[in-house]
């Protein structure tokens, strides 16, 4: 078959994909170390290494001495708007490629200074792992422990925290166990690795020698764990662990029902058009766990009960599957005629709870427009958008102690809770157990802007074992 | 399992039957951790579905370059077994390959779907777009695009743009707001969270979509291969008269003609992008299939941009200037 010739011929193997994200503050070498991973990981171009030589030396980097990738400033790599090659910042959130021979990645370098919680949780959201970087001459500082409490909020599966800069303290053991023994008492007094969803991982690294990012360096023999990129390589996905959830979930994007209108390729590679004039489907992307023919599920519906079926058919482009999985998109066909619309949700049966139309939330507010009680937002979930009143902010977020203070608004890189009333039921589920249908934006309904980043929570008083009844 | 469960039991076993026929091979177990092209896919059908679902009139750009043909496969995908619920639109230079331009029609044809056209001939015909000096046409597709994207009030237009391709498309949005001129302000994006896209918008206003942003040139030719995707014949090795110019190898043609001084060759060639014929370069190759493509790619020391793309060489800043400008 060709494509296993070509395969093997590129050792290209069927690859599995792995999103991360850095984190850290500003000139902590972020920049530099995704510019490490993509140059000897050899994801760089030869003429987009040319073009960031020439740009290098402009700016007089690298100088006497300077050989290969020290020549270059690696940071160039990911630093793309005008601005901030200029300013020699990092600005936005940028997305790199590269792929090993097990993994493709996909990589959000965040900026550390300016808003850094916004460019944090909106990597951190899609991350399955996060790498925070601390310079090694001044170890944990009180943003590293704004970062880690972020990233315990949202739920990232794996913190990798890179102690950058290594060669700067004569990679001393020292001064690394000193950070690490730091680190782990942070991550302790957040919770973060407590209850078995995130781990943690301290790595010593030099991003700009390249001292374990790739391979493991004899530079640190005092250290004997795994170099950066193997770490990457080797940790379950979150899809990967959130397929494994019993909880099947599934936000119906759209019903599929072409009544006449049949797909003329389909047709003229001999789709029965008898068959399928009233074929319907809903159409979706399986948010966690997984579904198979036959499968009781509960729709949940705005305005209506939650109604109990079958799934008959779980189609994808022509094949029918016996089952799926997250994150898969897929078109599902139930045993039973119901009225089934974009924005209902179909779950496993006996797994979810009613809709509500009280929403307890952390929210991460991403605006510089601020947060007061009494305004009137969006609430955009899964694959609904309702109105929705903010009755009161009960409190924010110190970062850096992680305890709650008392508050009645919410600015710009705040995170806080808050109480909203919905104008409609939502099949809110805490984002503890749920990242997908436990996440929601907050929006403002004057000029479109996303506001904030929302993490479910459980009503104040709620029980466990009362949640899960339908 | 259960099959006689519903009231359409006729249809249904008819349906079974056919897809009782369907190979082994192409139900896939889903048990099995998705590979990474089968995630990128499913990401790229959610985006696809969410445009569908929130705007009113969403077209998508369709040269009949790689990643346009992608993107229109996914669509097909996406809602299988309906058609695909939206026009096409191409801003044609008017410096095309014919062979691209046939394809095209193919296609559009083929799928059953509403081809909208924008031309850059017109408009210069018209005196509202000048030539530019250096003959180039692919910068003065901005115009025509969003005259395109007004005169048919599309709300939402699906791009092939790619994160890997240029290090400004690599801080884009997956749902990009362009204002009333089209353009694009890199530091006032909304944050992207989660798989939640935002695309509310005010009249005027229109959202540029990028359900392909994460995938790299390799995804996109590995993606080919194993879905078998037709593609016009000049992605593959093939004889043509060419000469070198600025480095680049450069077809014979209406609009491209050699100076006196520039040797003309016959050689074995083919072409990482399709676009304006004039200032588009074919790579020397002798990859005539996918699978060598594939090869090729992934062995290859040039990103496709740079390799093939006049344009782009002009500054380091000029994908950026375009975007905020509203080009693709
Ligand atoms: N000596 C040394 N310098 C580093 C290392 N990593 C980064 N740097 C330097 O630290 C500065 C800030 O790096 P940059 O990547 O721009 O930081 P960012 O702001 O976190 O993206 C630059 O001058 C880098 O060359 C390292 O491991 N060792
Ligand atoms: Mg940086």
């Amino acid at each position: 078959m060709s494509t296993e010739t070509s395969l093997l011929e590129t050792g290209l193997r069927e690859s599995t994909l792995f999103r991360f994200a850095t984190a850290g503050s500003v000139d902590d070498g972020k920049s530099t170390l995704v510019g490490r991973l993509l140059h000897d990981s050899k994801a760089i171009l030869a003429d987009q290494l040319d073009a960031v030589a020439r740009t290098s030396a402009d700016r007089g980097f690298g100088g006497a001495g300077a050989t290969g990738s020290q020549a270059i400033d690696l940071a160039l790599l990911t630093d793309g708007l005008r601005a901030e090659r200029e300013q020699g910042i990092t600005i936005d959130v940028a997305y790199r490629y590269f792929a090993t021979d097990r993994r493709s990645f996909i990589l959000a370098d965040c900026p550390g200074h300016v808003q850094y919680t916004k460019n944090t949780v909106t990597g951190a959201s899609t991350a399955d792992a996060v790498v925070v970087l601390i310079d090694a001459r001044k170890g944990v500082l009180e943003q590293t422990r704004r970062h880690l409490s972020v990233l315990q909020l949202l739920r990232v599966a794996h913190v990798i925290v890179a102690v950058n800069k290594i060669d700067l303290v004569d990679f001393s053991e020292s001064v690394f166990r000193e950070i690490e023994t730091d680190v782990q008492k942070v991550a302790r007094e957040l919770g973060l690795g407590a209850d078995g969803i995130a781990d943690l991982v301290v790595i010593p690294v030099s991003a700009l020698d390249g001292d374990n990012v790739v391979d493991r360096s004899d530079r640190t023999p005092w250290y004997s764990g795994p170099a950066l990129l193997e770490v990457l390589e080797t940790l379950p996905a979150a899809d990967e662990l959130e397929s494994h959830l019993e909880s099947f979930r599934f936000p119906v994007q759209l019903v599929i029902r072409p009544q006449g209108a049949l797909a003329p390729d389909a047709i003229a590679s001999g789709l029965d058009v008898g068959a399928y004039r009233d074929y319907r489907a809903y159409a979706g992307q399986i948010t966690e766990g997984t579904v198979k023919l036959g499968d009781k599920v509960t729709v949940l519906s705005p305005g209506h009960e939650p109604r109990i079926t079958t799934v008959t058919g779980i189609d994808f482009a022509g094949s029918e599957l016996a089952e799926a999985t997250a994150p898969q998109s897929v078109a599902i066909r139930l045993a039973d005629e119901i009225d089934i619309a974009r924005g209902d949700t179909i779950a496993a049966a006996g797994t979810v709870r009613e809709s509500s139309a009280d929403l307890y939330a952390a929210l991460c507010w991403l605006s510089p427009k601020p947060l007061r009680e009494g305004a009137k937002v969006l609430v955009k979930h899964g694959t609904r958008t309702v109105q929705a009143l903010v009755r009161n902010v009960t409190g924010k977020l110190d970062l850096a102690t992680f305890n709650v203070e008392a508050a009645s608004s919410l600015e710009l890189n705040d995170i806080g809770n808050a109480q909203l009333r919905l104008a409609a039921p939502l099949p809110l589920e805490n984002y503890l157990h749920h990242r997908r249908t436990g996440a929601f934006l907050v929006i403002d309904p004057v000029d479109g802007n996303t506001l904030a980043a929302g993490l479910v929570k459980d009503h104040p008083g709620d029980h466990e074992d009362e949640r899960y009844v339908i | 399992m259960s099959t006689q469960i519903t009231n359409e039991d006729t249809e249904l076993s008819v349906l079974e039957k056919d897809l009782a026929e369907t190979p082994v091979a192409a139900q896939r177990v889903a048990a099995e951790r998705l590979s990474s092209l089968d995630t990128l896919e499913s990401e790229a059908i959610h985006i696809i579905r969410e445009v569908v679902a929130e705007f009113e009139k969403p077209a998508l750009l369709f040269s009949g370059g790689k990643d346009s043909v992608v993107m229109l496969h996914l669509a097909t995908k996406a809602f299988w077994p309906g058609k695909v619920p939206f026009p096409v639109l191409h801003v044609d230079t008017g410096h095309n390959f014919p062979e691209v331009i046939d394809f095209r029609d193919r296609t559009v044809e083929r799928l059953g779907l509403k081809l909208v056209v924008g031309s850059v001939q017109e408009f210069i015909d018209r005196g509202e777009l000048a030539e530019r000096a250096d003959g180039t046409r692919n910068p003065l597709q901005t115009v025509p695009l969003l005259d395109a994207i007004q005169r048919n009030k599309f709300d939402a237009v699906f791009g092939g743009g790619r994160r890997d391709e240029d290090k400004a498309r690599a801080k884009e949005r997956i749902l990009s707001l362009r204002d009333e001129f089209g353009q694009w302000d890199p530091r006032n994006q909304r944050p992207e969270l989660w798989n939640l896209y935002n695309g509310r918008h005010t009249v005027g206003q229109h959202v540029r979509a990028f359900p392909i942003s994460n995938w790299t040139e390799l995804d996109v030719w590995r993606y080919i291969e194993r879905e078998g995707i037709e593609l016009p014949g000049l992605y593959y090795a093939h004889e043509r008269e060419v000469y070198e110019r600025d480095g680049m190898w450069r077809a014979v043609g209406e609009v491209s003609m050699p100076k006196p001084d520039e040797e003309v060759l016959t050689k074995l060639v083919r072409y990482r992008t399709v676009g304006d014929m004039s200032c588009t370069g074919a790579v020397l190759s002798d990859a005539r299939t996918v699978a060598d493509v594939v090869v090729e790619v992934a062995a290859s020391t040039l990103t496709e941009r740079g390799a093939t793309r006049a344009d782009d060489r002009i500054s380091e800043a000029a994908m950026e200037d375009r975007k905020k400008d509203g080009y693709f």
